[in-house]
């Protein structure tokens, strides 16, 4: 390690721990502190009761299906982008911030206008015998909406700065293309590929305001856990929605503790968000 | 980068027309549907009823108390968190301190953390079941289903949002720049103010960017401590909510129509930011030595 000359360490690192640990720090410890108080026997009587574990089979599930569908689309978007111009990429560039920007309550309304039965989308796929909206498929899509930036954002970078040779070299070497991108390009973008996807989860599991409105929220089939959460706030049971917010705030550690791992080996490229 | 690619271009992977051209089909197919179309909608819908019922809901006392409730907290959540946010990049990226990393982890909790979970947590520091609020409430500060409560949540969701557009672009940056002007006899403001600022002030002000937008579309956490009192504690996204579920679909995507306009604007000035430099955070602009090129 070397001296450093450079002043302000004290101001900078201060400001920092105290507003770290006044916004941040300070109102998760006193969520945990609350669920503790709560007592072993009474915590797991509340976390593990059927509706608490149907929610979080409907998130869990929803959320695993919206990774999936943006690992392949978000692949798909950022190789589009960085590999091919066509009139307008830019344009589609800009656009996929929108999910970032347009606030989730905004996104939620015209998610279930377009997929409500008399809605664009929702009459067609009516036709066809698929209800989406007030079904998981609805939260699914509200899912994948909110969470696709993660994806691409993680990957785009690390596409655009492929080395064109190593490509050059495994044709020359007679590769095919369908080969050199799973041997050569796809283990390069693997580590990014698992940072986006960890994150990408990580948000749908929390996700609210986007699916509140379209997914139905019937007990047992279409309630997420973060509604669980607002609904026993709203019945006064603070403790039970301490209890079930634990468990939201554990899954969001371990996706935390996941992606950071994930992220030291995808080394220095950054998560744009 | 883009002196490998002059002169002849060898045909790379996926460059077959076929391949190309239906790749790029299906993208912009699935964009148009998945992201597209929710924006056209909202503008549709809104004026489904035509211009006066627009007009109505806009100006309608409710709404605009609900956009003032929305622009007062941005207006006091943003400056406060780009202070925090140089003064996190600052002290991370310039020295090295025990605990460094474990200090980024924590300030990128709220990116993960649900906002349910937010606001959730503030209930039991500042609400009457928590740990300050029978305290508070005696001195007759209301901090939860008021404003400060608001504002309280906003911050942490959008804790992360500035400090994490700087650290990647300072930690490239290095600290040579700033470690010459101090040892030239610049004080630590005029260091930061002459030689950082001017390197970082795109960054910064795409990050300032997106956590307005964020503070101002914040539904989750806002809706659990704002008690979502019409017209005292109604924010434009819980407004919106109020309306869809008082089935005025036309009157609530009016509402949205406004947060809809504030996130194009700030997807334009992400664009016109990325044109001045800031979008190349992740690309190092003063490191020289070879060997810290990836790859």
């Amino acid at each position: 390690m070397r001296r450093n000359v450079l002043p302000g360490l004290r101001l900078s690192l201060g400001v920092t721990l105290f507003y770290v640990g006044l916004i941040v720090v300070l109102p998760l410890a006193a969520l945990v502190f609350k669920a503790a108080s709560l007592g072993p026997e009474d915590y797991w009587r509340i976390v593990s009761s059927s509706r608490a574990l149907a929610s979080y089979r409907v998130t869990v599930l929803s959320a695993l299906g919206a990774t999936v569908f943006n690992l392949f689309f978000g692949l798909a978007l950022a190789w589009v982008l960085t590999r091919y111009r066509f009139p307008g990429w830019r344009i589609v560039d800009a656009m996929v911030d929108l999910p970032f920007a347009l606030p989730t309550a905004v996104a939620g309304i015209a998610l279930t206008a377009l997929f409500t039965t008399n809605g664009w989308f929702g009459s067609i796929l009516a036709e066809l015998g698929i209800k989406v909206a007030y079904t998981p498929l609805g939260i699914m899509i509200a899912m994948c909406f909110t969470s696709l930036p993660f994806i691409v954002r993680t990957v785009q970078p690390v596409l655009e700065d492929l080395d064109p040779a190593l490509e050059e070299a495994a044709q020359s070497l007679g590769g095919s293309d369908w080969q050199i991108f799973r041997k050569v390009i796809l283990p390069l973008l693997t580590p990014a590929l698992l940072a986006g996807v960890s994150l990408s989860f990580a948000r749908s599991l929390g996700e609210f305001g986007a699916i509140i409105f379209i997914a139905g929220n019937q007990p047992m089939s279409t309630e997420i856990t973060a509604l669980l959460v607002f609904i026993r706030l709203e019945e006064y049971d603070y403790q039970a929605a301490a209890a079930v917010a634990s468990v939201l705030l554990i899954a969001a550690f371990v996706m935390l503790a996941l992606t950071n791992w994930m992220q030291s080996r995808a080394l220095r490229y950054t998560v744009r968000g | 980068m883009g002196a490998t690619r002059t002169g002849r271009k060898p045909p790379r992977v996926g460059d077959q027309p076929l391949f190309r051209r239906m790749l790029i089909g299906i993208v912009l197919v699935i964009v148009a549907l998945l992201i597209v179309a929710p924006l056209v909608v909202i503008g549709v819908e809104a004026f489904s009823k035509g211009w006066f019922v627009y007009r109505d809901t806009i100006i309608h006392p409710d709404t605009l108390h609900a956009i003032g409730l929305t622009v007062f907290p941005a207006i006091v959540a943003v400056p406060v968190n780009t202070a925090f946010g140089i003064a996190a990049a600052w002290s991370i990226t310039k020295f090295d301190f025990w605990g460094r990393r474990f200090l980024l982890v924590v300030i990128e909790i709220p990116f993960s953390v649900s906002p349910i979970v937010a606001g959730v947590a503030y209930l039991f520091v500042y609400g009457l079941q928590g740990v300050f609020g029978p305290a508070l409430d005696e001195y007759g500060l209301k901090i939860l289903f008021a404003i400060p409560g608001i504002i309280l949540a906003s911050m942490f969701v959008t804790a992360p949002f500035v400090a994490r557009e700087l650290i990647p672009l300072m930690q490239a940056q290095g600290r040579d720049l700033e470690e010459a002007a101090t040892s030239l006899g610049a004080s630590g403001w005029r260091t930061f103010f002459s030689v950082t600022l001017p390197n970082i002030k795109w960054a910064l002000l795409y990050g300032v960017v997106l956590c307005n937008a964020r503070v101002m579309g914040e539904f989750g956490a806002v809706s659990v401590v704002s008690g979502n009192i019409r017209g005292q504690t109604n924010t434009l996204p819980l407004h919106i909510e109020l309306l869809y579920h008082d089935y005025q679909a036309a009157g609530a995507f009016a509402a949205a129509s406004i947060l809809a306009l504030i996130a194009v604007f700030t997807i334009i000035a992400k664009v016109a930011l990325e044109r001045q430099g800031a979008g190349r955070a992740r690309r190092p602009t003063l490191v020289t030595n070879p060997a810290e090129k990836t790859q």
